[in-house]
């Protein structure tokens, strides 16, 4: 029988006190465990970017990561960065204004890993965009609406500290 | 595509880790887990216990201590490229970084992990074999010092005992005005690269060559030191005309057959690379002059 361990992890700033067989991935811990079925799983061997999700405010591949490990973090998957039920955040209103997703799989992950990219380089150019989502699989849009779109986040971002530091 | 049973440890110390590496069969180390999670979802490796580093004190740091630069093994790839003493004394390891996967892998990947994963084409691989780096390995008996280019034992395969672990690597650092670069060719960026290629250079104040170190990755299971190549370059000025006739002869080197790329494929790269890298190291070197 599978070892199991008890575990508190932060998620999207709940606290979620569970017991996990310690084999089990982080990507499978927030699906099948917590129910968050955002975060996507595309090849489970950490190329395609989908289950990326933030692990104390750091871009991870959560299929590359034991539940375990997440033991006393803060995670923050792609249903915790809306500021509400009813807005959507700057990055998401890019992504639908720039039509940067079709099929919509890849997604999450691609906007986890702006997330972070954004917060740190809030003034990127195309070619830092590219390299930013390099990790990142889309067999939809041909990354063209992407790249458009995390510019105009960027953007908009750049407007709302703007605005909030005034 | 999901981990098989394993018993888990998350030890809290290094005594601990190898009290455990001694009294454990087949157990596995788990650094930053980006090569390890995928084996074990892929169950290329089926460990009966995985001893998680993640938790155990006082191995993540980059110290300098004179004209070295000392790296704990659990210090993330990210934390090494965001490093300001890191680019200052090690500009070869930060632009080497840049092309190790991704950000998101960055951010977990550690330098101890990549070391002994040892995948014939990492760029950490090849800086630790440029910079004539020693890894520090603690076992039951202590701590032992291991040169680097005595450190890949085969394939993937580090000379390590079961029950020993990296703690630390030392890189010894080229003087503050030296030459650097990391080329390499991949597919697209942040792919495995198929040839990479190092260059470090000291020239004197007559523009002649007075140190140089040229490390190929990829070609084998560890990185090649173009060791004739780098003793040709001595004396010599960095001329492009030159560089071709010298790094030629690195076609002759042997190299790995895969679906990737053929023999003679990175044979061509080993030719070329290394003159690239030398050029781009000579410009730095002289502020852009040629």
């Amino acid at each position: 029988m599978s070892e199991t361990r008890k575990i508190a992890i932060a998620v999207n700033g709940r606290i979620y006190e569970e017991t996990v067989p310690v084999r089990v991935t982080l990507a499978d811990f927030l699906r099948h465990q917590l129910k968050l079925t955002g975060t996507h799983l595309g090849c489970e061997h950490g190329v395609c970017g989908a289950c990326t999700v933030l692990f104390d405010g750091r871009s991870a591949r959560s299929c590359l990561m034991l539940a375990v490990q997440a033991d006393g973090h803060e995670i923050l998957t792609i249903e915790g960065i809306a500021p509400d039920d009813t807005t959507l955040h700057p990055l998401q209103e890019a992504f639908r204004d720039n039509h940067g997703l079709q099929c919509g799989f890849c997604t999450p992950g691609i906007l986890t890993t702006l997330l972070e990219f954004l917060r740190d380089n809030p003034n990127p150019t195309e070619e830092d965009v590219r390299i930013a989502i390099s990790g990142n699989l889309c067999r939809c849009t041909g990354y063209q609406n992407i790249v458009a779109a995390a510019l105009d986040a960027a953007a908009r971002l750049r407007t709302q500290t703007a605005q909030s530091g005034s | 595509m999901k981990p098989p049973d394993f018993a888990y440890h998350d030890p809290r110390t290094t005594a601990d880790v190898i009290g455990l590496l001694s009294t454990l069969e087949n157990a596995k180390l788990l650094a930053g887990g980006q090569s390890l999670m995928p084996m074990l979802n892929m169950r290329f490796v089926l460990p009966d216990h995985v001893i998680d580093l993640n938790r155990v004190e006082g191995l993540s740091y980059i110290n300098e201590r004179g004209d070295t630069l000392e790296i704990g093994a659990m210090t993330r790839q990210r934390d090494i490229e965001f490093s300001e003493v890191a680019k200052k004394k090690c500009p070869l390891m930060h632009e080497a970084i840049s092309h190790v996967g991704h950000r998101q892998t960055r951010n977990r990947g550690t330098l101890g992990g990549s070391l002994c994963h040892l995948d014939p084409s990492a760029e950490l691989v090849s800086v630790a074999a440029a910079l004539d780096a020693k890894v520090s390995v603690a076992g039951k008996n202590g701590t032992r010092s291991i040169d680097f280019a005595a450190f890949p034992a085969a394939y993937m395969t580090p000379a390590i005992e079961f029950d020993e672990m990296l703690t630390a690597v030392s890189f010894p650092c080229w003087p503050a005005r030296h030459g650097y670069a990391f080329i390499e060719f991949a597919r697209r960026h942040g792919d495995f690269a198929i040839v990479s290629a190092a260059a470090l250079l000291e020239e004197d104040a007559n523009g002649k060559v007075t140190r140089a170190s040229v490390t190929l990755g990829g070609m084998g299971p560890a990185p090649v030191r173009a060791r004739e190549v780098e003793r040709a370059l001595i004396g010599e000025k960095i001329e492009e005309k030159r560089l071709t006739d010298i790094c030629e002869t690195l076609r002759s080197l042997d190299a790995v057959d895969d679906i990737h790329a053929p023999a003679s494929y990175r044979q061509q790269l080993a030719a070329v690379l290394p003159r690239r890298a030398l050029l781009k190291a000579h410009r730095r070197l002289t502020g852009g002059a040629q």
